[in-house]
C-alpha cells in the first residue's frame, strides 16, 4: 500500500491537472469544447477561436499552471528553510516586500519607458523578497517560534502593503490604472511576452530545487545535525533562499501577491502522500501549486462572469483555513516553544 | 596497546574567538568509553561541539583515526564520526525508519536514495536500539526514550569510528537511562566503537566509563579510570559540594546532615537502618546512630547523616570498644529507634543497649521485620 501510494497519486494528481488545463482552456466568455481545441492545435480550427485560445486563453492558463507551481515550491523551500510549516512567501510577507519594490521600479521606469521591462520588474522583486527575509530571518532567529514568525511575517507584509498603498495614491493618473490590476495579484496580465522568460527562470529553479532534495532532507532534523552528516549549511541555507526568492519574486514580478498557495500548498501535499521526503514534496508541492491556480483562477473568472474576482480571495478562501488548522493542530500538541 | 582511534592534544575551545575551555587533552584507544561530568556551564557541550567540528578549533590538535579534523571534509568525516545532539528534533510525518535512515547520507547518491545496503543497515541499527518495532510509526507520535533510541540509531546507522553524546540521558526515566547505556556500552564492546559524551548523572558515568573527565571552572579538573576518579574527595571538589555527601563507595548521594543535640539515637545494622537515617534526615531531627562495625552497608551514609556515629573496626570480634560512649550518647536521647537488625554473637553489645534504654524508662520504638 505504501510502496504504491506515492506513484498513484502522481498519476492521479497528473490526470486531475490535465483536466483542469482542459476546463480552463474550454471555460470563458466563449466556450470551446476539447475536440475544437483539438482542431485549433493541429491548425484546423475556426480562425476567431483560434486567436482567443492561443493568444489569450493558452497564456493565462499554461502562467496560471507555472506561476502557481513556483508559488507551491517556494512555500515548500521555505518551510524547509525555516522548519516550520506554517512559512510560505505571502505569510511571511515576502510577496508584499516584493511588491513595494517592483511598484517602486514601475513608478519609477515608467517616466522612461512605455512599458517596465520584465527583468528590471523581475530585479527589484527579487530584491524586495531577500530584503524582506533577512529582516523576518532576523527576529525568528531570535525567538524561533512559529507564532512569532507568522506575527512578524504579517506585520512586514503590512508595512510594505501600506507603503505601496501610499505610493500608489501619489501616482500618475496613468500608472495608477497599471499598477492597481497589478498590485491586487491577478493572472489576466498574463503574455507569452512576460511567461517565456518567467518559465527560463522557474523551471531552471525547480530543477534546482530538486537536486538540493537530499540536504534538504537532512536539513529537517535541524541544522545541527544537517552539518553533521556532511551538509556545508552556510552555502546550502543560502541557496534555499535564494531559490525560494527567486521563484516568488518572479510570479510577484508579473502577477502580483497571491496569497496562501505557498503555505497550504506544501502541507496538503504532506497530508495527500503521506511523507515528508522532499524528493516527492517538491514535484508534488509544484504539481498541486499548479493545479491550486488553475482552480482558483477558473473560480475567479467564472463565478460571476463577465466581472473577475480577485484571485487572491479565491485563493484565501481555501488557503487560509489550512493555516488555521495548522495553528491549531500545533497548539494542541503543546510545542509551541 | 590497542589502536588509537581519537586523540586531542591541548585543545582550546570556545565560541567566536572567546576561549570557554582550555588545555583538554585525551588519547583513546579504539572501543573505550569517556565520559565527561563536571557542573552546568563548565564547557562540556563545548568541547564535545568542538571536537566533532560543530565548533572550529581555537588552538590544539583533535587527530580522528590518523587524522587531522581540519583537514577532513564535512563529508568525509561524517563517515568517521557521528552525533546524538540535546536539539529538540521534530521533522513532520516522517516514520522512525525515515529518522533512522537519515545517518545513511554520507553513503548516498545525489538523491539520497537507499540502496537494499543501506536498508539493512538501517534496520540492524533500529534492532541495536531495540526499536526495530517502531520503524513504521510517526517519529513524534513515540515517547521521548522511543525517539532518543530512534536518533541513537541514526547516529550508528552512519556506521561510524567515533560517536559523539551530549547528555544523551537528559529527560529520560531511570530505566530509558539504563537502556540508552547499555546499548552504548554493547557497541563500544561489540563493535569497538570510541564514545565520548557528557552525563549529568555521575553514578551512571561511573558504572559505563573506561575514562573519566572533570572539568570544572574552564579546565580539566580531573581524569583518569573511574576507580581513580570516585574514590576519595574528588567529585566533592569537582562538584564544590559544600552541604551534602556524595559517596563514592556506594554511589549513593546524601542531603546535608541536620545539626544538634542528637534526639534519636537509632540501633542498626547491616543496612536496615538507612531508611530511617534518610527519614529522620527528611524530617530535619538530628540524631545519632550505633554501634555499627566499620564495613557495614549502612556505615557511610550514616557517618554522613548522623550528628555521632559510635562505630568499631571491621570485622570486630566485639563490640565493646564503643559500648560506653554509646551508652551515655543514648541516654541522653529522648527516644530511641531499634532498627529491626538481626543480634549475632558479634553485635550482643546493641541488645544491651536497648535494654539500658528501657530500664532507663526511655521509649524503644521497634520495627517489624519478616525475616526476623
Amino acid at each position: 500500500m505504501k510502496k504504491i501510494r506515492i506513484p498513484l497519486m502522481f498519476l492521479l494528481l497528473t490526470l486531475a491537472l490535465l483536466f483542469l488545463l482542459t476546463l480552463s482552456l474550454g471555460i470563458g466568455s466563449v466556450p470551446i469544447a476539447p475536440n475544437e481545441i483539438r482542431q485549433i492545435l493541429t491548425g484546423s480550427g475556426d480562425a476567431r477561436l483560434t486567436r482567443i485560445l492561443l493568444d489569450i486563453r493558452f497564456p493565462r492558463v499554461l502562467g496560471a499552471a507555472l506561476l502557481g507551481g513556483a508559488l507551491g515550491l517556494s512555500g515548500f523551500l521555505l518551510q524547509a528553510f525555516f522548519r516550520n510549516p506554517i512559512a510560505g512567501p505571502y505569510v511571511l510577507g515576502i510577496s508584499s516586500g516584493a511588491r513595494l519594490l517592483v511598484c517602486i521600479a514601475m513608478i519609477f521606469l515608467l517616466r522612461f519607458f512605455a512599458a517596465a521591462p520584465f527583468i528590471c520588474l523581475m530585479a527589484a522583486a527579487f530584491a524586495g523578497s531577500l530584503l524582506v527575509t533577512g529582516l523576518v530571518l532576523l527576529f525568528a532567529r531570535r525567538v524561533p517560534s512559529m507564532s512569532t514568525l507568522l506575527v512578524v511575517g504579517i506585520m512586514t507584509g503590512s508595512i510594505c502593503t501600506s507603503l505601496t498603498d501610499f505610493l500608489i495614491t501619489f501616482a500618475n493618473e496613468a500608472d495608477v490604472v497599471n499598477l492597481h490590476s497589478w498590485s491586487m495579484g491577478s493572472f489576466s496580465a498574463l503574455t507569452f511576452a512576460n511567461l517565456v522568460p518567467a518559465a527560463l527562470i522557474i523551471l531552471p529553479a525547480a530543477f534546482f530545487a530538486l537536486l538540493l532534495s537530499k540536504p534538504v532532507g537532512a536539513y529537517l532534523l535541524g541544522e545541527n545535525y544537517a552539518r553533521s552528516m556532511g551538509v556545508n549549511v552556510r552555502s546550502f541555507r543560502l541557496l534555499l533562499i535564494t531559490l525560494s526568492s527567486l521563484l516568488s519574486a518572479t510570479v510577484t514580478a508579473i502577477a502580483g501577491p497571491i496569497s496562501f498557495v505557498g503555505v497550504a500548498v506544501p502541507h496538503i501535499a504532506r497530508l495527500l502522500f503521506g511523507t515528508t521526503r522532499p524528493l516527492v514534496i517538491i514535484p508534488a508541492s509544484f504539481l498541486m501549486g499548479s493545479g491550486f491556480c488553475l482552480l482558483c483562477d477558473l473560480i475567479a473568472r467564472t463565478v460571476l462572469a463577465p466581472s473577475e474576482l480577485m484571485l487572491s480571495s479565491v485563493t484565501a478562501v481555501f488557503g487560509a483555513p489550512v493555516v488555521i488548522a495548522l495553528m491549531l493542530r500545533k497548539s494542541r500538541r503543546r510545542e509551541n516553544a | 596497546m590497542r589502536e588509537i582511534s581519537f586523540s586531542v592534544q591541548a585543545l582550546t575551545a570556545g565560541y567566536g574567538n572567546i576561549p570557554v575551555v582550555r588545555d583538554v587533552t585525551f588519547t583513546l584507544p579504539k572501543g573505550t568509553i569517556l565520559t565527561l561530568i563536571g557542573p552546568n556551564g563548565a564547557g562540556k557541550s563545548t568541547i564535545l561541539r568542538t571536537i566533532s567540528g560543530q565548533l572550529s578549533v581555537l588552538s590544539g590538535t583533535v587527530m580522528i583515526c590518523g587524522k587531522a579534523l581540519s583537514g577532513l571534509s564535512p563529508a568525509a568525516l561524517a563517515r568517521e564520526m557521528s552525533l546524538l545532539l540535546t536539539d529538540r528534533v521534530r521533522p513532520e510525518m516522517m516514520t522512525c525508519f525515515e529518522v533512522a535512515a537519515m545517518g545513511r547520507y554520507p553513503y548516498t547518491g545525489r538523491f539520497g536514495r537507499l540502496t537494499a545496503g543501506d536498508r539493512q543497515i538501517v534496520r540492524s541499527a533500529l534492532a541495536r536500539v531495540h526499536a526495530d518495532d517502531l520503524a513504521e510509526q510517526d517519529f513524534l507520535a513515540v515517547s521521548d526514550g522511543q525517539r532518543q533510541r530512534v536518533l541513537l540509531a541514526r547516529a550508528l546507522a552512519q556506521e561510524p569510528k567515533i560517536l559523539i553524546l551530549d547528555e544523551p540521558t537528559s529527560y529520560l526515566d531511570i530505566r530509558q537511562k539504563i537502556e540508552l547505556l547499555s546499548i552504548l556500552l554493547e557497541e563500544a564492546r561489540e563493535r569497538q566503537l570510541t564514545i565520548v559524551m557528557s552525563l549529568h548523572e555521575i553514578d551512571l558515568a561511573e558504572k559505563v566509563s573506561d575514562l573519566v573527565m572533570g572539568i570544572r571552572d574552564s579546565c580539566v579538573f580531573c581524569s583518569g579510570t573511574p576507580e581513580e576518579i570516585f574514590a576519595g574527595d574528588t567529585i566533592r571538589h569537582l562538584y564544590g559540594i559544600q552541604e551534602g555527601t556524595f559517596l563514592t563507595r556506594t554511589g549513593s548521594i546524601e542531603l546535608p546532615r541536620t545539626r544538634g543535640n542528637s534526639r534519636i539515637f537509632v540501633v542498626g545494622g547491616a543496612g536496615f537502618g538507612l531508611p530511617f537515617y534518610r527519614a529522620l534526615t527528611r524530617k530535619r531531627i538530628p540524631f545519632s546512630a550505633g554501634i555499627l562495625f566499620e564495613n557495614d552497608l549502612e556505615y557511610g551514609t550514616a557517618l554522613s547523616l548522623a550528628v555521632r556515629v559510635h562505630s568499631v573496626p571491621a570485622f570486630a570480634r566485639t563490640m565493646e570498644t564503643a559500648f560506653g560512649e554509646a551508652e551515655k550518647d543514648l541516654l541522653a536521647c529522648q527516644a530511641v529507634l531499634d532498627a529491626g537488625t538481626r543480634i549475632g554473637e558479634t553485635n550482643a553489645a546493641n541488645a544491651r543497649l536497648l535494654a539500658s534504654a528501657r530500664s532507663a524508662g526511655i521509649p524503644v520504638w521497634r520495627t517489624i521485620h519478616e525475616q526476623d
